[in-house]
């Protein structure tokens, strides 16, 4: 039966496979149809006729991810780390009858690259699902509180 | 120390035939005197007349460095001014568009201003009585820009009372802005978001230049459009149906001879196009119910004609670059010498079918965000060019590719596509506009 605290566990294990950079095993916490969507508006509700900095499906990320350990990718010699800093998730929903699971999660984000370090605040919102035994991410939603502003590279994922 | 001072002589020394000095890039006293000279003297893009659509609305802006705002008055007439107030200097504006109503108020002492910049009223008028308050600047309002047109609702401005007019200065290339416009059906573009902005830690000339640079995407994106067509490949299983995403990245690999053969256009001043013949945006799907649009609204020739013409990318000298085919402008905003911020806005073509918007929005964020790992590949090339510059063993970039002796400045030709000639077209217009309010010969000022 999952619980709320299997949804907080779900999202401190995601947050520390980036950190650990097991790409695979974080693209495997994502449903077939699950999507990473950054806007770029505040409370916006349409990721398609309104401009996102990020809205990439399970084939887009798999392109990022395998872009990272290209031999001619450039722009990762040297190569990016990350660090999320988390508060306690919010859960918003849990209603394993519904199917439904839903928590928002405050956080910090840290992404370095070389000498450069870059840091990102924002709200992490995750959509779950069942799937068998296990959730599955069907939207992570990531809304950084500067998103208006102008940023460098952001090569990993908050 | 100045080592180019006003001295025409010297910047012109640093423009050759087909090769750059690396000051041009790295040298802070240069960049100055680009914001001194180069983009008061040339035509600068401000913003999109859909953008002020009521009275009172307002747009802020940075020519070069001059910070403006633009907005619509209560007759329907566009003005730009200086973004101060004429008393103590306080930005009257300080938002990237708003509406001010009928006038704009400065917070600080409440001086206000008509939307045309006319002074309207100061509290306490009597205070300036017998002052020869007057004869001030300050009384005639705010300080109008007054060479200011709107071009298919596109608004240009040049800050130097004296110069070349627009006509002049665009000449036939103003025909990519032409041809976006004539992509909607009702010939009307609109802004309806806010761009996406981007910080480069370069010079501003390397991401123009960047634009009809076709011998890097092959390269430099081999890892990005690479990796996108080969994961494509694996995965597509039994669909037949090239998604839009593979659409818009797969094209970036295409080998040397498609770029050859699509050509490059240059025009005088330093404007040119890449993609003459056909572009990487021309076998995107069709889009159903566009073509009938487009049709009814032009007749069957001239809707052809106009779809027909799949420009890639079109530099607007000095610094945005327009892709027609996918509604795009990407305006590359001088901050410093090493620092560069980008803003790619997306005009949504006014009566076409919402696919044609959500194909240029995922465009702008597959290529031009902070977060587009065709971004990443780019920017790290200019980060490294910038930091690579500062070496002494050889202080010159080199534009010699597909050069020819017998070439003229300031001509419109089609070339080879893979010709480095539109970037020395840009060098003879950027000597050209820095020294053309400079002294002649003078000694360098050292």
């Amino acid at each position: 039966m999952i619980s709320e605290k299997t949804i907080t566990d779900f999202i401190y294990r995601e947050a520390d496979l980036l950190d650990t950079m097991q790409w695979q095993a974080w693209l495997d916490l994502f449903h077939p149809e699950g999507r990473y969507w950054m806007p770029l508006e505040w409370q916006q509700q349409d990721p398609v006729l309104q401009p996102s900095l990020m809205y990439e499906d399970l084939m887009l990320m798999k392109v990022r991810i395998e872009r990272l350990a290209g031999e001619r990718t450039f722009s990762q010699k040297p190569k990016s780390r990350c660090h999320h800093l988390l508060q306690a998730p919010q859960i918003l929903a849990c209603d394993p009858a519904a199917g439904i699971f839903k928590a928002k999660t405050s956080y910090i984000y840290t992404e370095t690259r070389g000498d450069t370090l870059e840091r990102f605040s924002g709200w992490a919102s995750h959509d779950l699902v069942q799937v068998g035994d296990d959730l599955k991410i069907r939207l992570k939603r990531i809304d950084l509180v500067n998103f208006d502003a102008p940023f460098g590279n952001i090569q990993l994922f908050m | 120390m100045a080592k180019y001072g006003k001295n025409a002589r010297a910047i012109g020394g640093l423009v050759r035939d087909a090769e750059v000095h690396r000051d041009v890039y790295i040298d802070p006293e240069v960049f100055e005197l680009e914001m001194e000279h180069l983009f008061p003297n040339s035509w600068i893009y401000v913003g999109h007349a859909s953008q002020l659509s009521k009275a009172g609305d307002f747009i802020t802006a940075n020519i070069g460095r001059q910070p403006v705002v633009a907005s619509r008055h209560t007759d329907g007439s566009i003005h730009l001014f200086y973004n101060r107030c004429p008393h103590k200097g306080v930005k009257i504006a300080s938002e990237p568009c708003g509406n001010t109503g009928k006038f704009f108020r400065c917070p600080y002492h409440a001086w206000s201003f008509k939307t045309d910049g006319s002074l309207l009223a100061i509290p306490l008028k009597k205070g300036y009585e017998g002052t020869g308050f007057a004869d001030t600047q300050a009384s005639g309002g705010l300080s109008r820009i007054r060479n200011v047109v709107v071009y298919r609702d596109f608004i240009f401005a040049r800050l130097s009372e004296n110069g070349v007019g627009f006509e002049d200065y665009f000449g036939e290339s103003l025909s990519t802005i032409d041809n976006m416009a004539d992509r909607s059906p009702l010939g009307k573009l609109a802004v309806e978001a806010a761009p996406i902005r981007y910080m480069h830690t370069c010079n501003w000339k390397m991401l123009v230049e960047n634009q009809t640079d076709t011998c890097h995407p092959m390269v430099a994106h081999e890892s990005s459009a690479g990796t996108a067509i080969k994961v494509w490949q694996r995965e597509q299983g039994d669909s037949t149906e090239k998604p839009m995403a593979v659409q818009l990245y797969g094209p970036f690999m295409s080998p040397y001879e498609f770029y050859e053969q699509s050509g490059i256009r240059i025009w005088p001043n330093g404007h040119g196009h890449t993609g003459v013949a056909n572009s990487i945006h021309s076998n995107y799907s069709d889009v159903e119910g566009y073509l009938d649009q487009m049709v009814a609204a032009y007749g069957e020739t001239r809707a052809h004609e106009i779809l027909g013409e799949v420009r890639h990318n079109t530099v607007y000298f000095p610094n945005i670059m327009v892709k027609g085919a996918v509604q795009i402008l990407r305006n590359f905003i001088p901050i410093a010498v090493d620092r560069t911020l980008v803003e790619s806005w997306v005009y949504r073509l006014v009566g076409a079918p919402d696919k044609l918007y959500e194909r240029a929005l995922m465009y702008n964020r597959f290529i031009n965000a902070p977060t587009s790992i065709v971004g990443h590949d780019d920017l790290e090339m200019y980060e490294r060019a910038q930091e690579g510059l500062k070496t002494n063993g050889n202080q010159w970039v080199n534009l010699r590719r597909l050069y020819e002796s017998s070439e003229e400045p300031d001509v419109t030709a089609v070339i080879n596509g893979t010709s480095e000639r539109q970037m020395r077209n840009q060098f003879h217009a950027w000597a050209k506009f820095m020294t053309m309010d400079m002294d002649q010969g003078v000694g360098a000022a050292e």
